[in-house]
């Protein structure tokens, strides 16, 4: 055994007993102590990690939570004025008196940290992580099925009249959170799944979805403004055939946060989306690491992820598509795009294709760039003020990725809150 | 209106001279045409009134209306009056073109301290001024000059002019790439602008943009300074003899 996987090990033994494990874990019992084997087997990430080369993990894996002061803005939470079915979570606990009552019409809804048996989440719940850990090693979310100490187990059999929305409120600077969600789109049926809100001081999130055929599932997300937070999620996809899966993440400050989206197609004409966009400031690391592994025929995935980085801010794009033999008519693109505002400031990018199909479309684009100083000339000699001009060729830049939310009401939510967002910046 | 004295540029990025001395006055109401070869110094002149970087003034001064405008940013010459029709106009992806237009000429009022125009207010000058330059409502939605052919383009400047109701109007080749019916659109646009208290200044290589915009006084530039001042005539002159005779009847 190497020095290097020796000193991961003992990271996770160290985080695993600064964290202790759930009780009460029930029928998720034995997927959890599954889950602790393969964490102690693989040990927490490291710098060292060709995965990891891009953000440094330590503040992910460090035993204690790294203090994260909670913003305060007199704004009003995203998706507000939306009619949605609303599940709160404050630093990562569950609050009944804020959510709403967990029934709607079309869905059943359960959390985690209920006992009773759920089998139909019993066959997801770390099933999908461990299929996600190979060909590459996803430590932290084997961490977070271990150790989850709630999260929304959704099974969703028509098309309910509104979506769920998660809310993840912060409120303690120390607080340290661990959730997991399962996600069941039954054939046919079709659910929006919203998020938003920083959730704690440092978050650790998991979501496992299977989309079955002729299912769609529509997730949009808006990770919180709070300047110090950090996080890390995984979303685990599977895709059954003709299903649609669609999701959108607006990411606006917070020191670290690396997205990971794991998606897998295993059946025939189906398609994915996922796109982000991301603004970050000064101390700001953000890591979109997309895998889709194209296992079925005729099938089409869509990676796009804009950045706008200052003030030395990092922005990290790791995409990957690897298309299986038989995977034919695979329709497979990726973009990946940082507009940066100041020579400080950098984007890092590793766009991978391994395909093993001879009747497949795959491409990738990956720029970085600063603002083009003929399109500024232009606004300002209209009149438009720097600041100003600089902003809106901003929200030009992020505006292919907002266009990936198919919703015009959500598509607009996060378009004007950017616009505020940066307006506000504007004025100083 | 706008006056113009010994106005020297260089490049800032290398040792070379453009304008050696421009003096030029357009008074309120008068449309001055400038003609002349390539390389002449006429685009860098219309840059260099607007605000455009890479460009150093070694000497000389221009105003608008006493304010001197080679100390302001372009959103405050802008502001102030002045309004410059690119040769080229900027293709900016994303940005909506009824946006642009709504901002800049927010901007400009709120920096001249006037109230902003409302959305109702805005939304039916605009179509009025678009029906007239032919600019249909598909193309204000489209983002700002993307996909616009040559002639679109000109006509977006032309309405992008209209809706800012500029002082001084600097036309930098406003015909080149167009054809005939392109043309003679965008100089009614222009004819239906000019007024008592506004000025032009037409920057062109042909005569022909200048058989619809009938220009009050003629210039030709040469080696970065004006050499031959005149009425339409010399525009005329220009057409039929080319510059070489001119040139050397001013070097004699």
């Amino acid at each position: 055994m190497t020095a290097i996987l020796k000193s991961k090990q003992a990271a996770a033994e160290s985080r695993l007993d600064a964290a202790g494990l759930p009780e009460a874990a029930g029928w998720s019992r034995a997927a959890r102590e599954e889950a602790l084997v393969r964490l102690r087997k693989m040990g927490l990430p490291s710098r060292r990690d060709e995965y990891w080369k891009y953000t440094r993990p330590d503040t992910l894996t460090q035993a204690e939570a790294p203090e994260a002061a909670v913003f305060a803005s007199d704004e009003a939470p995203v998706f507000d004025s939306f009619e949605r079915l609303k599940i709160v979570f404050v630093d990562g606990v569950f609050s009944a008196e804020e959510s709403d009552d967990l029934a709607l019409e079309g869905i059943e809804i359960a959390r985690l940290a209920d006992l009773a048996d759920i089998s139909w989440a019993g066959e997801l719940y770390g099933v999908l992580e461990t299929k996600g850990q190979s060909p590459v090693e996803r430590p932290l979310a084997a961490l977070n099925t271990a150790l989850a100490s709630d999260g929304v187990l959704i099974r969703c059999v028509s098309t309910p009249s509104k979506p769920v929305s998660l809310i993840y409120r912060h409120e303690n600077s120390r607080s340290d959170a661990v959730l997991h969600h399962v996600v069941k789109v039954e054939a046919g049926a079709s659910l929006t799944l919203l998020e938003n809100g920083p959730a704690a001081a440092r978050f650790n999130k998991c979501l496992e979805a299977r989309v079955a055929d002729g299912a769609a599932l529509h997730h949009v997300r808006a990770q919180g403004r709070d300047h110090e937070r950090r996080a890390v999620t995984h979303m685990f996809v599977e895709l059954g055939r003709e299903s649609v899966f669609k999701s959108f993440t607006l990411t606006v400050n917070g020191r670290l946060t690396r997205n990971e989206c794991i998606i897998e197609f295993t059946g025939d004409d189906a398609i994915a989306h996922v796109a982000g966009a991301a603004l970050g400031d000064g101390d700001f690391v953000h890591d979109d690491t997309v895998f889709i592994t194209h296992d079925a025929v005729n099938c089409e995935s869509r990676q796009v992820f804009k950045k706008v980085l200052r003030n030395g801010a990092t922005g990290v794009f790791q995409g990957k598509i690897l298309v299986q033999p038989g995977a034919q008519k695979t329709d497979g693109y990726q973009k990946s795009q940082s507009l940066l505002l100041d020579g400080d400031s950098q984007f890092l990018a590793k766009p991978e294709l391994e395909i093993y199909a001879d009747d497949v479309a795959c491409s990738h684009g990956s720029t970085s760039g600063a603002i083009d100083e003929d399109a500024l000339f232009y606004l300002r000699a209209r009149g438009v003020p720097h600041n100003m001009a600089t902003d809106l060729m901003t929200l030009a830049f992020l505006a292919e990725a907002v266009e990936e939310i198919e919703d015009e009401g959500l598509k607009g939510e996060l378009t004007g809150r950017l616009e505020g967002w940066l307006l506000r910046r504007a004025r100083g | 209106m706008l006056e113009i004295k010994d106005l020297r540029v260089k490049l800032e990025e290398e040792d070379k001279q453009i304008l050696k001395g421009v003096n030029l006055t357009v008074e309120a109401g008068k449309v001055h045409a400038i003609m002349g070869p390539n390389g002449s110094g006429k685009s860098t002149l219309s840059y260099v009134l607007s605000g455009k970087e890479g460009y150093e003034v070694t000497g000389g001064s221009a105003t608008l209306d006493g304010d001197d405008l080679l100390d302001l940013e372009p959103e405050e010459r802008a502001a102030l009056g002045l309004f410059l029709a690119f040769q080229y106009p900027v293709e900016i992806p994303g940005v909506g073109n009824m946006t642009f237009l709504r901002t800049a000429v927010n901007a400009q009022r709120k920096a001249r301290g006037e109230e902003e125009m409302s959305s109702t207010e805005f939304l039916k000058v605009i179509r009025a001024q678009a029906k007239e330059l032919k600019i249909d409502a598909e193309m204000l939605k489209r983002p700002v000059n993307v996909g616009f052919s040559g002639g679109e383009k000109k006509r977006n400047e032309i309405l992008q002019m209209a809706m800012l109701e500029p002082r001084m109007c600097i036309l930098d080749e406003t015909d080149s790439g167009l054809d005939v019916d392109a043309m003679k659109l965008v100089a009614d646009g222009v004819n239906a602008l000019r007024s008592e208290g506004r000025g032009f200044l037409v920057i062109t290589h042909y005569q022909r943009l200048l058989d619809h915009i009938k220009p009050d006084v003629v210039h030709i530039m040469a080696d970065g300074r004006i050499v031959k001042t005149g009425g339409p005539e010399l525009a005329l002159e220009v057409e039929n003899n080319g510059y070489a005779d001119i040139l050397a009847e001013v070097a004699a």
